[in-house]
């Protein structure tokens, strides 16, 4: 407890991140033991962890380098995707269940960091609504284009095709992986709770190093005052490119690991509205705060599965639970209520 | 021939993205925020009208008027209960609570009307037709299309008069430039903001009315992918001017219905969305916006 005390605030900070994550991990494994977790949430406990994954490394765009991201969800679709095709290539040579799954989410993070290599041009030319409006795009562009794809494999390997199933010519023996509007099928589940935690652990590894390194720190001024980052002779498009496909490496991760708790999975998961919802995850949690993104993202993924009960109006008690939430953290008056619970660090003032 | 049809059908959608275009326009000049529920109040302006007519049995023309105001109303009360509040918080916190509208207005409308679709009724039919057939039968114009860009004309051109030469025109112009030298100049601020959202909602009824009429089906959903298609007009235009909108709109309209003709049905949003990016490499703030100079 002394140690802890002695430690710089951000170190302590961040200990407090991990140890809330493995505490959470514990009971939850503990509760799956003892057989105390309802079915419907224990099908939630991946998907959990992947829109963990997904808020902590949005936060490092909209949060850290302070440019608003919609469309987030592709990368996820991208690592999503490619990771079930490795997934399904790897079968016959990688035969240890979890070693696959370690090897394709890693593949589905690399071409998730590929693409987000292209989409890095505008995000270095464009600021506020109009980098905004060009990620919303991208994330629509890489849903239309899945939606078309076709592949399948055989013994001569990948078959590739944009028009239909039939057109790939595949042996008999073959395989179809993804088959445009139906989505990717026949996916074996190699994802698992633990996977997902310790996909966790590693998001936050890179996520917090990242923010309290020296590039951290760079991107960190460009988003306070560009102007005068730049003039000390930070690059911009350097360190915001390092936030942007780390960004999108994690997410592509994040997918690989989704895409991997169901038999099948359409490109239409991906669209905007997922986008938002994480985006809805960063925001509640805190801006540039990833403690706040993790537990915002696990608390509004179990949200709508408690509010059960209501049934029919359970959308609509989220989005008014999501309104009201809006409004008190913001509302002047409720700021200096929620301030003076918060023991031990006093009231920012603004500056005029 | 097919090419001047499709130009036309093109045109016709495009009217409609102008016309949702506006609101987001106007709303973000004013009030320099995003309202993701704008799609949403197209739906609702939509389901209004196909109420009145299906269920009551009114004439379209009244159930139109009713439609409009219902969602000028609408727009009004979001804006008290939901916007108001957050006039001093930081832009993404307005931006969620708007997605948070927007949900709300779609679960709202499941809720109410089921997640079915409706068919939406014709109404621009006169005698049995539903066009005028040219050229020997073929070009065939509906009518639809054809009072779709008259309103949206019509609309265009009593809005630049609005804000050209009122007062309220010249005090949401104020407004924009500048909130605390409007008000100083002795400007309702809140006042005008209203204005504008009654102003943006009525138009979504407007071009909900035209939208459902075009594409004749009606779910809680319908007004989400326009609306998403609409910001990205006024984006392409340069958010904040409103001739901007009108030429976002009719060309992303007529870039999607020929997308959809000429090269492939599925890939016409991804065509439509990579064209938007290019321009914005070639033009970072839309075909006619603003440049704004950076000072230090």
């Amino acid at each position: 407890m002394e140690k802890l005390k002695r430690m710089a605030p951000s170190t302590r900070s961040s200990f407090i991140t991990y140890g809330m994550v493995i505490v959470a991990y514990a009971v939850m494994e503990a509760l799956l033991s003892g057989g105390l977790l309802k079915s419907s949430l224990k099908g939630l406990l991946v998907p959990i962890c992947a829109y963990v994954v997904m808020a902590v490394s949005l936060n490092l765009t909209v949060g850290i380098m302070g440019e608003l991201s919609l469309g987030h969800a592709g990368f996820m679709s991208v690592g999503a995707f490619t990771a079930v095709i490795a997934a399904a290539a790897l079968e016959s040579t990688v035969t240890s269940g979890p070693v696959r799954l370690a090897v394709s989410m890693a593949i589905g993070g690399v071409a998730a960091g590929l693409v987000s290599l292209i989409v890095v041009v505008p995000v270095l030319r464009l600021q506020g609504d109009y980098l905004a409006i060009v990620t919303l795009a991208f994330g629509e562009i890489i849903k239309n284009i899945i939606n078309c794809v076709y592949v399948g494999l055989d013994g001569e390997g990948f078959h590739f095709g944009m028009k239909d199933a039939a057109s790939l010519g595949l042996a008999a023996d073959g395989k179809m992986l993804l088959q445009g509007p139906m989505g990717a099928v026949g996916i074996q589940k190699l994802s698992s709770f633990t996977a997902g935690f310790l996909l966790i652990l590693l998001t936050l590894a890179v996520a917090l190093n990242f923010i309290h390194s020296r590039a951290g720190r760079a991107v960190m001024a460009l988003r306070d005052n560009r102007i005068a980052a730049e003039s000390v002779g930070i690059s911009p498009s350097r360190y915001k490119m390092m936030a942007f496909v780390t960004s999108a490496v994690l997410a592509g991760l994040a997918g690989g690991l989704y895409a991997m708790n169901f038999s099948s999975i359409l490109a239409k998961k991906f669209d905007f509205n997922t986008s938002i919802l994480i985006l809805v995850f960063v925001v509640l949690g805190g801006m540039g705060n990833i403690r706040g993104s993790v537990i915002a993202a696990a608390a509004l993924t179990v949200l709508p599965e408690l509010l059960r009960d209501f049934s029919d109006y359970r959308m609509l008690v989220y989005a008014i639970v999501l309104i009201l939430v809006m409004l008190f953290t913001n509302n002047p008056a409720c700021k200096t209520v929620f301030a003076r619970f918060k023991l031990g660090s006093p009231a920012k003032k603004e500056a005029v | 021939m097919t090419i001047l049809s499709n130009l036309i059908s093109g045109i016709s959608l495009g009217s409609i993205y102008a016309i949702i275009a506006l609101g987001y326009t106007m709303v973000y000049g004013i009030a320099k925020m995003l309202n993701f529920a704008h799609g949403d109040v197209i739906m609702v302006g939509g389901y209004l009208c196909f109420c009145t007519t299906s269920y009551l049995g009114w004439h379209p023309l009244p159930a139109v008027l009713l439609a409009i105001v219902g969602c000028t109303v609408l727009g009004i009360v979001v804006e008290r209960l939901a916007y108001k509040p957050l006039r001093s918080a930081p832009s993404l916190a307005v931006l969620i609570t708007a997605i948070g509208v927007s949900y709300f207005l779609q679960n709202a409308a499941l809720l109410l009307w089921g997640s079915d679709p409706k068919v939406f009724p014709a109404f621009f039919s006169f005698s049995g037709q539903s066009g005028v057939a040219l050229l020997g039968g073929q070009l065939n114009i509906t009518y639809v299309a054809m009072i779709t860009v008259t309103v949206c004309l019509v609309i265009m051109l009593a809005l630049t008069t609005f804000t050209g030469h009122t007062k309220m025109g010249k005090a949401m112009r104020a407004v924009s430039e500048d909130k605390g030298a409007a008000q100083l100049m002795g400007i309702d601020v809140n006042f005008t903001i209203s204005m504008t959202f009654a102003i943006g909602s009525g138009l979504a009824a407007i071009a909900g009315v035209l939208l459902c009429s075009t594409y004749p089906t009606l779910m809680p959903t319908t007004g989400s992918m326009p609306g998403i298609k609409a910001f990205t007009a006024a984006v392409f235009g340069g958010i904040g001017s409103t001739p901007g909108a009108l030429l976002g709109g009719l060309l992303l309209g007529v870039i999607q219905i020929f997308a959809q003709a000429y090269v492939s049905t599925q890939l016409s949003d991804a065509i439509v969305f990579a064209v938007l990016i290019v321009v914005l490499l070639v033009k970072p703030t839309g075909l006619l916006g603003r440049q704004v100079r950076e000072k230090v």
